[in-house]
């Protein structure tokens, strides 16, 4: 049977981690050997019947409770600093992140591939890169958990959630739900394979998308019909999409709002929540004739329009109204 | 030898005692139409250990289920009604009635020298509440059985899990208005019927902490009443406050359950801290060290409690910066509790320090409530909070709280306090025996799972990866020494009520008003008002040598 006393570190950050786990460790020792020491020498040095002198000596007992007030609490402000700082850290994707999405359902993972591979609990990721994960769950709320980095996030339905980690050592490892979501919860796990940058290449070709996940957000968007309102000629009625991603945009209620992944979701969803200054309230909701998979190609297609007007899809597939 | 903090008492032993448990009739209608704030107790002594065994049945197939990886002796769907029953049994059934409900109904009033609590009746109907509501919890889970954890998240609990949800909540939501009218009742009690000259300052501990308590009940149940009436009414009319599809968000429900449930966990550990400043006091023969300190500590504990829900939404979306404020916040309320145990340990030095059963509980309370709070630091921690939340840790931290702390002195309590509620004396190397089992078991079921946290294993699963296995098996062993250490002293209080020896009013020559009264007392506790002269705690260690010694 194994005995594994500590989990594996598959990052810098870990380590990171680990080090305050320490830290941690070490004051507890501290506050118990505190606690601890004197407690058991008065238990045998007055124990009843023992002679001890027992006579109460005058002690200035404002000044030894500010004192074991004030100490830990100087060393707790530290913990808490040093906690916060690398917390702060682990919020903040820095750039240059390979982006990749990950749907929970009940209960599997589905993970998607910028360059359009798909996996179902499992996900392959190149070493040495920053991985930027997008979570949206498709049901209830679930919680993208891996140990060996440290990370997790909850996967909340009707909003996205971000974490980010950057493998440095090659291996493959758990991949949890940490958040109760119903009847298999224990069986929606899976695992990371961390790869060398060349195998992971291979592992993608080998794949073989039929096509990338901007090119099925376009084919969406045609077969929804959203281009019938917000490409080309027909942008009277509805605002262009072409380099939106990440803008200010005002709205109606004179409100500005950040145009990022969950700004378009919600105005696909609820389109009438959002409405942009100087459009009319008539787009439909297309609440249920998506799925979370379809919302992140939609908005991974969306993402890709850049400030130039892209060229309207390929006419060649048909296209509904 | 104590110290008499009362004057004008009159002994009344040498007259045929009249005793709480035989004035008024021993008919059942007497027990259950009762007034009597002894009685309540006891009545509230009896569901509660229905309660407890109901749930610990639960754990005990929990654990029995997890001695293996794989998910084999129950079925998924029965492993998740079997934790979800473990748990609101254990919180809302036994925990939050455990201290304040049986040894606080039994003892507030003695203690601050009254006849009874302030609304005698009301008190009974708290308890009637409370089975209500309980047995609407029971007969959800014979129906059927809930599987949404004893946090109720939606939108799983409100849209997705089966509908016995709705009578569960039920079962608790009307069982929160008994707690908060036993709350309203400890209140007014100790506000307005203190024995003449028993000053805020002259108040043993076990009252502040209760009354602490008593205002966190008063606040904090109302609004977990809601939030579940909320869930309900989203279940049945789609309210869409927590549905995303309809534009809900359901974090909300979080934050809501939370800012009851948080100040609930000090519902769940503050009576205990109370009980221990009783028992270290008179089994060390000494004034506490640092009243004041420990007094008020009870107070900061239960108005910082209120500010620390966010630390349970470390890895939802919270903004970064709520996370700091309710990080800091959480290294805050270890202070106050810090505090108690530093006083606690002040208070030994230089006493005549006895090994009885009720001491020993204190002092493993004090053990496993040090290495729970310690822990909760860890839980405070923001970027080591993101690893360890949902994992097992969690799940040790808690019980370290709620069973190492509450429970041991909750059984502490129940030793100190039996002799004057039922008038006998239990076996007191047995109650030893006990203690210790309890205490060894304990750590061995729960400190495995520290270690399995850290290593990633999540809570709620009902299979897991081979490689955790070594330490449930551990906890599970553990679980079965624990078991012990619980039914032992059912055991030998049960033998004890029919052969125990009779007790004196003070068999352990405590300074409390309740143990100038009879064992057990009258039914109107005092032959006369006392009056108090004096501070709590008037013992000498010197003098308790002196007699040791001849």
């Amino acid at each position: 049977m194994k005995f594994p006393i500590f989990p594996p570190q598959g990052s810098e950050f870990s380590k990171e981690v680990d080090y305050l786990y320490f830290a941690l460790l070490a004051f507890s020792l501290l506050m118990i050997i505190v606690v601890g020491g004197p407690m058991i020498v008065f238990l045998f040095k007055y124990r009843r019947g023992k002679p001890a002198n027992r006579r109460w000596p005058h002690l200035p007992a404002n000044t030894i409770e500010i004192t074991w007030i004030g100490i830990p609490v100087i060393l707790m402000m530290g913990l808490f600093g040093w906690a916060a700082d690398l917390y702060f850290k682990q919020q903040r994707v820095p750039s240059g992140a390979m982006e990749i999405n990950a749907i929970g359902k009940q209960w599997m993972w589905k993970i998607q591939h910028p360059e359009g591979n798909r996996e179902i609990n499992e996900l392959h990721v190149p070493a040495g890169r920053i991985i930027k994960m997008t979570l949206a769950s498709q049901d209830v709320i679930h919680s993208f958990f891996l140990p060996a980095f440290r990370i997790k996030k909850d996967v909340i339905p009707g909003y996205y959630t971000t974490e980010w980690f950057q493998p440095t050592r090659l291996g493959t490892y758990h991949l949890f739900c940490a958040e109760y979501c119903g009847t298999q919860h224990s069986g929606m796990v899976g695992r990371v394979v961390v790869m060398n940058p060349a195998d992971y290449q291979a592992w993608l070709a080998a794949g073989h998308p039929q096509s990338t996940l901007v090119d099925e957000g376009a084919k969406r968007f045609r077969e929804l019909g959203c281009s019938g309102c917000h490409m080309g000629s027909s942008v009277v009625r509805a605002p262009p999409l072409e380099g939106l991603f990440g803008k200010p945009v005002p709205l109606q209620t004179g409100q500005v709002v950040t145009a990022d992944e969950g700004y378009i979701r919600d105005s696909i969803i609820f389109p009438n929540s959002q409405i942009v200054a100087g459009y009319q309230p008539v787009m439909p909701t297309f609440q249920g004739h998506v799925t979370e998979e379809e919302l992140l190609e939609l908005i991974a297609y969306i993402k890709s329009l850049g400030s130039n007007p892209s060229p309207p899809p390929d006419a060649t597939t048909e296209s509904q109204p | 030898m104590s110290t008499m903090t009362v004057e004008s008492f009159r002994p009344v032993a040498q007259r045929k005692p009249k005793t709480y448990l035989t004035e008024g009739g021993r008919t059942l209608s007497s027990w259950l139409l009762t007034t009597d704030h002894k009685r309540i107790g006891i009545l509230y002594l009896y569901s509660i250990i229905v309660y407890f065994f109901i749930a610990a049945v639960a754990a005990a197939l929990i654990r029995l289920e997890l001695l293996t990886p794989q998910g084999d002796m129950v079925t998924s769907e029965t492993y998740n009604k079997l934790f979800t029953l473990h748990g609101v049994l254990m919180v809302w059934f036994f925990l939050i009635p455990s201290i304040p409900a049986v040894l606080g109904n039994f003892v507030i009033p003695m203690m601050i020298g009254a006849r009874d609590v302030a609304f005698p009746k009301l008190n009974l109907l708290s308890w009637y509440l409370f089975n209500a509501g309980g047995l609407l919890a029971l007969y959800s889970i014979i129906v059927g059985g809930v599987d949404t954890g004893w946090t109720f998240y939606t939108p799983y609990s409100s849209s997705f899990s089966n509908w016995h949800v709705v009578t569960m909540a039920a079962g608790i939501f009307v069982a929160g208005f008994g707690t908060i009218l036993t709350g309203l009742n400890f209140i007014i009690t100790i506000h307005r019927m203190r024995a003449p000259g028993l000053r805020w300052h002259r108040m043993p501990l076990f009252l502040w902490s209760l009354y602490s308590t008593s205002v966190i009940m008063v606040l904090a149940t109302p609004v977990l009443a809601m939030t579940l009436a909320l869930m309900a009414l989203e279940r049945i009319w789609g309210l869409g406050l927590f549905d995303p599809k309809l534009g809900g968000d359901p974090v909300l429900f979080q934050h809501l359950f939370w800012f009851y449930s948080h100040p609930a966990v000090y519902i769940m550990i503050l009576p205990g801290m109370g009980v221990v400043s009783e028992l270290i006091t008179c089994f060390a023969r000494k004034q506490i060290f640092g009243y004041h300190y420990v007094a008020y500590s009870s107070v900061a504990i239960a108005i910082l409690g209120f500010l620390v829900w966010g630390h349970h939404m470390f890895v939802t979306s919270q903004s970064v910066y709520a996370g700091f404020a309710f990080s800091f916040l959480s290294f805050m309320v270890a202070v106050p509790s810090g505090v108690k145990v530093f006083n606690w340990t002040m208070t030994l030095f230089r006493g005549s320090i006895s090994f009885q059963t009720p001491m020993l509980y204190a002092l493993g309370f004090i053990g496993l409530f040090v290495v729970g709070g310690l822990t909760g630091l860890f839980l405070a921690s923001l970027a080591v909070d993101v690893h360890l939340s949902d994992t097992y840790f969690i799940v040790a931290h808690f019980h370290y709280i709620m069973v190492g702390g509450m429970v041991t002195a909750f059984m502490g309590g129940l030793h100190y306090w039996w002799p004057k509620i039922s008038g006998r004396l239990y076996p007191e190397r047995l109650g030893q025996i006990a203690a210790l089992i309890t205490y060894i078991g304990f750590n061995l079921t729960f400190f495995p799972q520290f270690v399995m946290g850290y290593l990633g294993m999540p809570r709620r699963y009902h299979a897991y990866p081979g490689e955790f296995q070594i330490y449930h098996i551990l906890s599970s062993a553990g679980a079965s020494i624990l078991a012990v250490g619980y039914v032992l002293p059912l055991l030998y209080f049960l033998w004890s009520l029919k052969y125990g020896k009779r007790a004196p009013a003070n068999p352990w020559n405590a300074t409390g008003l309740e143990w100038q009264t009879t064992s057990p007392p009258p039914k109107h506790n005092f032959e006369e008002t006392p009056v108090v002269t004096g501070e709590p705690y008037q013992y000498s260690p010197e003098a308790e040598e002196e007699m040791v010694h001849g």
